[in-house]
């Protein structure tokens, strides 16, 4: 019993942290149509900031520098670099994939590319007893911040103007601008919110793993990219139900299985939802 | 002029055949002579992936077909001949064409399934299943890859003329035999109706069914065909380095291939080719003499990724589409290409 519910708590730790990144993915590629390989590399500096930080200012205070750095990445890549280039999808993929390898490069000059102790708090050290099982705390902070991001992502989704911009664009982007109203404005801001939240992962990453380093970024953002598969492009909802899902079918066939072959289950299980729901769990539907 | 054109490669693939037999020496370019092992070695690797990028370009710049794993099936190759040799003692006459024949089929099963989806949905499924093999070859299951070490190639079941530095000359005549290969095999595929077909359903795939085609078989066709050159890519650059390893099955493998297409001139008959030579002298050069290069210049991912988005933004076409671009210099006059949608990919598949 004690195992299963240590378990699930890793399984939603990990989950938290897909949710994190794919949830940002998954709204830049429902509305902007941008398959964002830069989206490790939001979260990278979205880690090294907070990294940095924390050895000058406290946590908290590093954790909101991290995540402001990031979201700043995200609206200057949006404004700087992905504008010129709407209608043209896949030389949006490719400067991307090129500003993500030449990202995690420049990051590997300034600090190595060997990993760098991560400074945890204290308190996130410590084990919490939850129905009888002992729980690192950490795994509970990431699923904590989850929820938190979860429920303020979907309350502006539902209730702002913004939101509502934000979900009429990925149903039918033609139809918004037709009506008069400039989605562009809505692009930058959905990058921001996308770095933002990549950058909060890195943080929690850093506390998750202990470490950061330049490459953390593209290991966790392939499953992420499996996560917004499943879960439906352009649906918070269902990207939140698809992390859930892979996380945990990764930690239980990692305990019980042969290693890797966690992995290798989320794989089928995406090949699976593909083949029976080509569009993801929820179709396209942002909130 | 016609013939001119047609001759010229037929030169160039003999002058690199006779290379070897020269001793100038290239300052600059090159450490040694050019028949000195490590200038040999060097050549070699650009050849293997100008062929592997040219069997990219038959899915990317010719079928449209955005993928992310290709690095699976190279490893594929690779690994499959690496371990049948190394593990089960086969000669490499068995153990290739075995390993050949089998990546062939995992391409064509996983092409079945990642086919079914479109565009960037497929894109990310064949991340997915490439990320399996990055997988597989790190846990080392059974003790068969050898971890993130990767598996040493054992010499016993190598012919002696492919094994040892003196002989890196005959790995180089099998690289260009290979390059050779796959250039020829992607070039017949251009003038073959399926390679008409693959252009139609990168320019419209709609109109195509319409014609009672039907896409998804010849796009797993291209699959299959891609993923065994890339398979023999993986084959000859075993033998190459001596030893198969994970950066070989990486995701970045793949993206280096997209910038090779795409820096060379993606769906051009000779621009994959160009832009793979290329990017591997560049890449191997930069790291070699990174230690002398200040700050980030020092990384050669830091200076291709930047050189390539600007190649984005600034030479869509590639290399291959600069001549295109440049006042003619005695060109031959082109059929303007019709393309639907407005994006600048790939152009021109009528040169023949």
């Amino acid at each position: 019993m004690a195992t299963v519910v240590l378990l699930t708590a890793t399984g939603l730790g990990l989950a938290a942290l897909y949710f994190l990144i794919a949830a940002g993915l998954s709204l830049v590629f429902g509305l902007a149509g941008v398959l964002n390989f830069a989206h490790g590399l939001f979260l990278s500096v979205g880690a090294y900031a907070t990294w940095w930080a924390a050895q000058r200012w406290g946590f908290a205070a590093a954790v909101v520098f991290g995540v402001a750095c990031a979201a700043a990445v995200g609206a200057l890549v949006e404004l700087a670099m992905i504008r010129p280039l709407y209608k043209r999808p896949t030389e949006q993929v490719l400067v991307t994939v090129g500003l993500s390898l030449a990202g995690v490069a420049l990051l590997e000059a300034v600090w190595g590319a060997d990993s760098r102790p991560f400074p945890r708090p204290q308190w996130t050290r410590q084990v919490v007893t939850v129905l009888g099982a002992r729980v690192p705390a950490d795994r509970l902070l990431l699923f904590g911040a989850a929820v938190v991001v979860l429920a303020g992502l979907t309350a502006f989704l539902r209730f702002t103007r913004h939101g509502l911009v934000i979900r009429a664009g990925v149903e039918d982007r033609a139809m918004v601008s037709a009506l008069g109203i400039d989605v562009r404005r809505s692009f930058t801001l959905v990058f921001a919110i996308g770095g933002g939240l990549a950058g909060l992962a890195g943080a929690l990453g850093g506390v998750y793993f202990g470490s950061v380093s330049p490459e953390q970024g593209a290991s966790l953002l392939i499953f992420a990219f499996i996560v917004v598969v499943i879960g439906g492009m352009g649906s918070v909802a269902g990207t939140a139900l698809a992390a859930v899902a892979v996380g945990l079918v990764q930690q239980f066939v990692n305990y019980y299985g042969t290693g890797g072959a966690g992995d290798v289950c989320v794989v089928a299980l995406l090949a699976i939802v593909l083949l029976a729901r080509p569009h993801g769990i929820s179709g396209r539907v942002a909130a | 002029m016609r013939i001119v054109r047609r001759l010229a490669p037929l030169v160039v693939l003999v002058l690199a055949a006779v290379l070897p037999w020269s001793t100038v020496d290239i300052p600059g370019l090159f450490d040694g002579p050019l028949n000195s092992p490590g200038t040999l070695q060097l050549l070699a690797s650009c050849l293997v992936f100008g062929g592997l990028a040219m069997g990219y370009d038959l899915l990317f710049g010719r079928a449209g077909l955005l993928s992310f794993g290709h690095a699976l099936y190279f490893a594929g190759g690779a690994y499959g001949t690496d371990v049948l040799i190394t593990h089960a003692h086969w000669p490499l006459w068995t153990a290739a064409p075995v390993a050949l024949a089998g990546t062939v089929v995992l391409a064509a099963v996983l092409g079945a399934v990642a086919l079914r989806t479109t565009g960037i949905a497929f894109a990310m499924v064949t991340l997915a299943f490439a990320q399996v093999g990055v997988v597989l070859v790190n846990r080392d299951p059974g003790g068969l890859t050898g971890g993130e070490e990767g598996l040493p190639l054992d010499g016993h079941g190598i012919p002696g003329p492919l094994i040892g530095v003196a002989n890196t000359v005959n790995l180089y005549w099998l690289a260009l035999a290979f390059l050779a290969v796959a250039v020829f095999l992607v070039h017949r595929v251009d003038g073959a109706p399926l390679g008409r077909v693959l252009a139609g359903l990168r320019d419209d795939e709609r109109r195509v069914s319409v014609l009672g085609l039907s896409p998804y078989r010849f796009k797993l066709v291209a699959f299959s065909l891609s993923g065994g050159i890339a398979a023999l890519a993986g084959v000859v650059y075993t033998l190459l380095v001596g030893g198969a390893s994970p950066r070989m099955a990486g995701t970045d493998l793949t993206l280096s291939l997209l910038i090779m297409v795409v820096l060379g001139g993606p769906g051009t008959r000779w621009g994959p080719v160009l832009g793979g030579i290329l990017y591997t002298y560049l890449d191997q050069r930069l790291t070699s003499a990174g230690g002398h290069l200040p700050g980030p210049l020092a990384q050669p991912l830091f200076l291709l990724g930047a050189v390539f988005v600007l190649a984005v933004y600034f030479v869509p076409g590639g290399l291959a589409g600069l001549r295109r671009r440049l006042p003619r210099l005695g060109g031959l006059p082109r059929r303007p290409t019709a393309r639907a949608g407005g994006d600048t990919l790939p152009e021109g598949l009528g040169l023949d």
